[in-house]
């Protein structure tokens, strides 16, 4: 696999993550897949660096993890939206959307 | 960071590693092995797609080490996060700060510090001495009734021999004596003690050694002493040559064998020992006779060390089968005696049985003061939470959850209380030996010594009340912090009537238990103040005022019998020829002193006890004029004269209580009773009095004449116009004159002998007006910011009152009439409260009722009083609201 890995901005990880849960629940390899389906494979996710950015939403309550069975039927930790987690996703969303708007009116100034 | 963060990890990975880790090891795999599977779909071979996926994924290891540091990190940082933001929220409002951390340093400090007094004083009250948790005090019982007495030495070594369950016992009797070291001479406090004493107690000689078994016995056979760090330091300079060296104690050359550590102060709650002797010495140093093979004489108090795991029901189950032997054997001496194991704080021969209730009430009013404290600091919390509501708006709107708020308000709570106590230990140190301060006249030589003790066990208990304090101060007001309306806060604050909305009323319910706390306290005080001026006023049945009373140590001079009654006349010749002076007479004992009357058993002629009663009474041996000198009316009969002596047949005078049991509706003149085979025919009656408190029941009591009954050790009882101090120097002039190697003791005023044995009630009196006084202080700021508070945030409405015409005098009365609203409520829960409390302070109240309308009368003025205070500023600065200003808001 090429080293081309397009970092992801800081501190966004969190959010992608949230909103690739946002339909339904999915295991980390499943999370992974959704954003990089979702960015049209413009972001790519270093599968690695996902389970502490999990571990560190779940112990925020913002995900709930259960073991279940996969697709091809592998045992899998699934991870869910929880009540908090929406709000946060909604809060971090706005957020996101005010800085991006913010950004594209400095750079498309003259 | 980096190396705290380890830590934690560390710390927290005990309890969850395991289970967590095995949890993530496992997803991991999972993991990997879909991603396998994946590549070898897309035609790789199985190794080449394990490769792949393990490319992909990244170092498994250390990712798994990230993760780890994720979970733990999370909460650790959140923390941090939180103090530090906690503590700048304290630099911004300092005036909040400094008030709170006041606030809570009162409540945790006086709680350490009484923890450290009872720590010191009843729980482990001998530094340096090993397994106190293991040491019980060991007295003697007669018929199953504690007289307070000890034991006798023999059957101290039959429970040596015979005991399974216990790993020692020791013994050890409290002697004065006079310690002359150079051309100075004072009194100095020492312990006739068994020989394995220092062992048995796992404290060692800082130099020298302590006693070798054989030590123990051989009638006067083994003059050595240890000697306290202090009198080495203070008495022979620190001198590092000192053992070996020699030392007069009561007329025989001890050698100095030992120096105890610096620490260690004996065996007896109260007092810091100057000496210890080994019981061989008995003899020296008690002028009552030689009792090491008297079974009869139960003069020694002991202590027991059970063996580990041993409980005290069982070891008291031992002590009984021994006791119960004993009896058997020696049925003459032993009849009905048994002995009787008593936890350490309740030990029947020192200070501890009457400080242990004082402590008691001392610990439920400083567990009051902190009550009103985080009361106080609650209010302030919620004062300001309206000032930030803002900002927890703000942060529950861009989604911060409530938990992490509560905790957040909680940990900037913690460290408002981490910052008190660590000026509560500092106040605990301070006052660790101020129970001392309070404590009856000292005589000089003698330490006495209350110390509080601020061990692990102290801190931990601090700590526990620090984080206790904080929940029950803190999470109200987070709580309530929480619950902000988003809708509504964003619209502005309307400003209320005086006190409306829910968070004021939560207020105004934490001022009303203030002032019923407070109250309580208030009410507390005003009782224990009542009893003590009862006390004071109350009439012991002899006269306290123009009696002084002194004594020379004649015994530890070693005076033979015929040198005393020589001594004696000529000085009380001497005394009573002093200007001012109207009588003088000898009393072996004097009267509201810790030393032990003569107890006999009797035999009353005529009189026949009803059966298993022993008849038994205290008496005193006095001199002729004692009775006038003391001030005791005598109201039959005659007192004693200076003829009745060795020549005359024996007599006594009886008091009126032992008059009317043993010879009722006749007169107790010419009656006869037998004491140590002696008859003694009744000359006189005496009317009542106190023997050794005030609190002591009507007894029995009677007197002999001293010249019939003689003993080296008398005490000098003078009557006269003079002061103590004026007659202490003449006493000493005359004493000085007769033998110049002797010195008076202290004279003091029989008054003052009096208030000595009423420390404890004076204790707990000064201890309550203390904490009740901040109490009173701590509610007093809490009304007072309530009111101000309230009155702030109607401005808008008062100023409208005012300009709808509402005089200065409405305004006030308005304002007013709330805060004694609030006032008066808590005074009538206070009252309730105080009615049901104040019954458990039953056995320290004297001749007040818990219920004394005097008391809570005076509770209740103080409280209006100060309520009004407090009140009055916020409603005066109403009156002084502009109106125009006020509207335009």
């Amino acid at each position: 696999m090429a080293k081309e890995k397009p970092d992801l901005v800081y501190g966004t990880l969190d959010m992608l993550i949230l909103k690739s849960l946002q339909h339904e629940p999915r295991h980390g390899l499943g999370i992974a897949d959704r954003i990089q389906q979702m960015s049209r494979d413009i972001l790519r996710v270093e599968q690695g660096s996902l389970y502490p950015a999990l571990y560190r939403l779940e112990a925020q309550g913002w995900i709930k993890a259960d073991w279940g069975v996969s697709e091809n039927n592998r045992k899998a930790r699934y991870y869910k939206l929880t009540a908090a987690g929406r709000k946060q996703l909604a809060a971090e969303t706005e957020h996101w959307s005010r800085i991006t708007a913010g950004i594209d009116f400095v750079l498309s100034g003259t | 960071m980096p190396r705290l963060n380890a830590w934690v990890h560390r710390l927290l990975g005990v309890f969850r590693k395991n289970r967590r880790d095995a949890e993530m090891s496992e997803e991991i795999q999972q993991h990997l092995d879909a991603l396998t599977e994946r590549n070898i779909a897309a035609g790789m071979s199985p190794k080449e797609a394990r490769n792949a996926a393990l490319r992909e994924f990244g170092g498994v290891e250390q990712i798994k080490e990230r993760a780890r540091e994720q979970r733990v990190w999370l909460w650790a940082n959140d923390f941090l996060q939180d103090l530090r933001f906690g503590a700048r929220m304290l630099r911004r409002n300092p005036g909040f700060a400094i008030l709170a951390t006041l606030c809570l340093t009162l409540g945790i400090g006086t709680n350490a510090a009484v923890f450290s007094w009872i720590e010191g004083i009843l729980i482990r009250p001998y530094p340096l001495v090993a397994h106190q948790d293991r040491m019980f005090a060991l007295g003697g019982t007669t018929r199953g009734v504690t007289e307070g007495h000890g034991i006798s030495y023999p059957d101290f070594v039959d429970l040596e021999k015979n005991s399974t369950l216990f790993e020692s016992f020791i013994v050890d009797r409290i002697v004065g004596t006079t310690l002359s070291v150079g051309d100075r001479a004072e009194r100095a406090s020492g312990g006739i003690v068994s020989a394995n004493y220092f062992d048995a107690l796992g404290v060692r000689p800082m130099l020298g050694r302590g006693f070798r078994p054989e030590e123990g016995t051989g009638r006067n056979a083994h003059p050595v002493t240890v000697i306290s760090y202090l009198t080495w330091q203070d008495r022979y300079k620190g001198d590092p040559e000192i053992i070996g060296k020699t030392q007069y104690l009561n007329g025989v050359q001890h050698t100095i064998i030992g120096v105890a550590p610096e620490k260690f102060h004996g065996t007896f709650i109260g007092y810091s020992f100057n000496f210890w002797v080994p019981t061989s010495m008995q003899e020296t140093f008690d002028s009552t006779g030689y009792k090491l093979e008297d079974r009869g004489a139960r003069w020694i108090e002991s202590y027991a060390f059970l063996k580990p795991g041993v409980t005290r029901q069982q070891a008291q189950a031992e002590l009984n089968a021994i006791a119960q032997r004993l009896e058997n054997d020696f049925a003459e001496t032993n009849r009905g005696q048994g002995f009787q194991l008593y936890p350490l704080w309740k030990t029947p021969f020192n200070a501890v049985g009457n400080l242990s209730p004082t402590l008691a009430i001392t610990t439920g009013v400083a567990f009051f003061v902190l009550l009103i404290a985080c009361a106080n600091v609650s209010n302030l919390l919620l004062a300001r939470s309206l000032v930030r509501r803002h900002e927890m708006t703000m942060r529950l709107a861009l989604g911060a959850g409530r938990r992490r708020l509560i905790k957040q308000l909680f940990t900037e709570g913690l460290l408002l209380s981490l910052i008190a106590a660590a000026g509560g230990i500092v106040v605990a140190y301070w006052c660790r030996n101020a129970l001392v301060l309070i404590s009856p006249s000292r005589t000089p030589g003698i330490t006495i010594d209350y110390p509080g003790q601020l061990d692990w066990r102290v801190l931990a208990l601090s700590a526990a009340v620090c984080i206790g304090s904080t929940t029950l101060f803190a999470l109200i007001p987070a709580i309530q912090a929480s619950h902000v309306d988003l809708s509504g806060a964003l619209k502005t604050e309307g400003s209320g009537v005086v006190g409306g909305s829910g968070r004021s009323r939560l207020r105004s319910a934490l001022v009303f238990v203030q002032v019923a706390l407070s109250f309580v306290l208030i009410a507390g005080t005003g009782l224990l103040f009542r009893s003590l001026v009862q006390m004071q006023n109350a009439d012991p049945g002899f006269s306290t005022r123009n009696v002084v009373v002194s004594a020379a140590d004649l015994f530890s001079a070693g005076y033979k019998p015929d040198q005393a009654k020589i001594f004696y006349e000529q000085l009380l010749e001497r005394i009573r020829a002093l200007p001012g002076v109207q009588s003088a007479t000898l009393a072996r004992v004097r009267p509201f002193s810790y030393s032990v009357y003569s107890s006999a058993p009797l035999e009353i002629e005529g009189y026949q006890p009803p059966r298993n009663e022993q008849v038994t009474a205290d008496y005193n041996q006095v001199g002729e004029g004692y009775f006038s000198a003391i001030g005791i009316p005598i109201v039959k009969g005659r007192e004693f004269t200076r003829n009745d002596d060795e020549n005359a047949p024996p007599m006594a005078i009886v008091n009126e209580t032992m008059a009317a049991k043993y010879w009722p509706g006749k007169s107790a003149i010419g009656q006869r009773l037998k004491v140590k085979d002696k008859w003694m025919e009744v000359v006189g009656v005496a009317k009542n009095a106190n023997y050794r408190t005030k609190l002591e029941n009507l007894m029995p009591f009677f007197y002999v004449p001293v010249r019939q009954n003689f003993v080296v050790q008398n005490n000098l009882i003078i009557r006269t116009e003079q002061s103590a101090a004026a007659i202490m120097n003449a006493l000493a002039r005359e004493i000085h004159a007769l033998d110049p190697n002797l010195a008076p003791l202290d004279a003091i005023t029989l008054q003052e002998q009096v208030d000595v044995m009423s420390y404890t009630q004076r204790l707990a009196v000064a201890l309550l007006a203390i904490f009740g006084g901040m109490a009173l202080f701590l509610a007093a700021i809490g009304l007072y910011a309530v009111m101000s508070y309230a009155v702030s945030q109607s401005t808008r409405e008062l100023g409208l009152r005012m300009a709808l015409g509402a005089s200065v005098s409405d305004l006030l009365r308005l304002v007013m009439s709330r805060g004694l609203l609030l006032t008066g409520g808590g005074i009538v829960l206070g009252i309730v409260a105080a009615l049901t409390l104040t019954r458990l302070m039953g056995n320290l109240l004297f001749k007040v009722s818990p219920r004394d309308p005097l008391a809570f009368g005076l509770a209740l003025s103080v409280m209006t009083v100060v309520a009004m205070l407090a009140c009055f500023l916020p409603a005066w600065r109403a009156t002084r609201i502009d109106p125009v200003r006020a509207l335009r808001i």
